[in-house]
């Protein structure tokens, strides 16, 4: 076995195991961690099959802010996830089904689907081979060249959502002191001072 | 012999350990003396005298902290989640060595040379957070979760500042690959060649973000001790907290070297027909730390809805805008193509 065998199935084997452990943790700040570690191994099986800014992208974006998010999320909300556990019990016999449809599927797909002749002519190559470019810049090309306007539409989407979130929750709250730093970048230290000269054993 | 290092996996996997433990080995000591140099700057400042007992003019200094450290007991409070309160001082440290893995010090000496490597360290640098985060959390107590709350939001703003302030450098370089950047910083002018200039608004934001993203004074507000004791090191002692106070410096040396590389043109001479070489590179990551600690010595504490401010409503926008400026510059090749560096060198 070699090296690279070696990192596959060490990377793997975490991967499974890490998102097991994220279903079964009793405490969920350790279903968040477990839930980290189940992504940086992800990452590595990225690196693996030479597709390093995927792998890149998943660790900033994933582990970097979306489960930060998580954890914060986790760690401040009070919720009792003992009752939250019962109430899943319920649903058990719906994921066990759900699960069950989604293996046959895979199996399927890996067992007895047939390609007709030919199939990857048709497909196309969406990108040149990996020795030619980097993938770095296949992707930009992709994104900023042949898919610009779609790529541009997608972002305005996300912007437009995340305005209206804003919206939604932006209340201006008059019953709290708030700091006007403008105020306080442009206040004159000869009037908010006032120097006095104070005489031995008289006071003020 | 040379083959077996090359092509059997258990070769390969030996000059892999050796080669990392090159890197390591000298980090650590010279970030011993960093730490002493640290203080005797802080000191000197203050005009104190610093650490002056242990070896000649106290250079030993920062070995008998360490002996002292990892020989004193190691105390758990009360209800804390003993696995994650270990673990987080360790993933502290691990995560600020593991980015040094790209760090070039010379044409070609890396470890890992990287096409992302300008991603990995940013990646790396958001995994950061974490070591504080756990560590506040499992510490199940107040002092530390507050403490760790406000770091992990100081740092996760101020990598979004960074990271636009890196987009720069690489739509100049045309690579995310630090070798890359360097080469694309040189030329027959010296030090006029480097990026600083060109980019200089940002090689101020870059150095002031750096100091908010390691917790540098003045933006020390995780462990500020009036207000939170020590943020998130409170129930920390003996090893655990050696773990975090060199994860911590080993961060920002890690800052003060992307700033040489980025900036300052790696290991490339200032003045030309002087040769390039790691002396360089170590030169300008010394001088870059020194102004670490001179704004550790002469500035006061941020309050912290003010870092908050600049950081979102200053920093981002102003990256932003010159991320977009910068791009103009580089597709028409303004100011004699200093913004668009693929043509000329790299």
């Amino acid at each position: 076995m070699g090296v690279v065998d070696f990192t596959f199935y060490l990377f793997s084997l975490t991967t499974v195991l890490a998102g097991l452990f994220v279903v079964v943790a009793r405490n969920p700040v350790h279903s968040v961690l477990w839930l980290i570690l189940a992504f940086l191994s992800t990452a590595g099986l990225f690196v693996l099959i030479g597709a390093e800014f995927v792998a890149m992208l998943l660790i900033i974006v994933y582990v970097g802010a979306v489960a930060v998010l998580f954890l914060f999320v986790v760690m401040m909300l009070d919720v009792d996830f003992a009752e939250l556990k019962a109430e899943m019990a319920k649903y058990v016999p719906l994921a066990g089904l759900i699960g069950v449809v989604i293996l046959i599927q895979l199996s399927m797909a890996f067992g007895s689907w047939q390609f007709s002749e030919g199939f990857d002519g048709r497909l196309g190559n969406p990108t040149p081979a990996l020795s030619e470019m980097h993938n770095t810049e296949a992707l930009g090309a992709i994104l900023y060249d042949r898919y610009f306007l779609l790529f541009q539409l997608a972002g305005l989407i996300l912007l437009v959502a995340m305005i209206g979130a804003i919206v939604l929750t932006l209340r201006h709250r008059t019953d709290i002191k708030r700091q006007n730093v403008l105020a306080q970048m442009y206040r004159d230290p000869a009037k908010a001072m006032e120097l006095k000269d104070v005489k031995p054993g008289q006071g003020l | 012999m040379v083959e077996f290092f090359t092509t059997t996996g258990l070769g390969i996997t030996l000059l892999t350990v050796g080669q990392i433990l090159l890197l390591v080995v000298p980090l650590l000591v010279a970030l011993a003396f960093l730490m002493y140099a640290d203080r005797k700057i802080w000191a000197a400042v203050q005009m104190r005298r610093g650490p002056n007992i242990v070896g000649a003019f106290g250079l030993l200094q920062s070995f008998a902290d360490f002996l002292k450290y990892i020989l004193k007991e190691v105390v758990f409070p009360a209800g804390a989640d003993r696995a994650v309160f270990l673990l987080a001082p360790m993933v502290s440290l691990v995560m600020a060595l593991i980015a040094w893995a790209v760090i070039p010090f010379d044409d070609g000496w890396v470890l890992a040379d990287l096409n992302v490597a300008v991603l990995y360290v940013m990646a790396i640098s958001s995994l950061e957070v974490y070591g504080v985060i756990m560590g506040g959390w499992a510490s199940n107590s107040k002092y530390p979760f507050l403490g760790s709350l406000r770091s992990a939001a100081q740092m996760i703003s101020y990598e979004v500042s960074l990271g636009l302030i890196v987009i720069g450098i690489v739509i100049s370089t045309g690579s995310l690959n630090f070798g890359a950047i360097v080469a694309a910083q040189d030329g027959n002018l010296g030090l006029l060649n480097w990026y600083w200039l060109p980019h200089f608004p940002m090689l101020i934001l870059f150095f002031i973000s750096a100091l908010a993203e390691t917790n540098r004074p003045p933006f020390d507000l995780p462990e500020a001790e009036s207000e939170l004791v020590a943020g998130y090191q409170v129930e920390y002692s003996s090893t655990p907290f050696l773990l975090f106070m060199i994860g911590e410096l080993v961060a920002v040396v890690l800052m003060c070297a992307l700033v040489a590389l980025l900036f300052f043109g790696g290991w490339l001479s200032p003045i030309p027909g002087l040769p390039d070489g790691i002396w360089w590179m170590s030169i300008k990551i010394l001088l870059v730390f020194f102004v670490f600690s001179m704004v550790k010595a002469i500035t006061p504490r941020y309050r912290y809805d003010q870092l908050m401010r600049i950081g979102w409503k200053v920093f981002l926008p102003l990256s932003l805008g010159w991320v977009v400026l910068v791009s103009f510059a580089a597709k028409f090749e303004l100011f004699g193509g200093a913004y668009a560096r693929w043509m000329v060198g790299g």
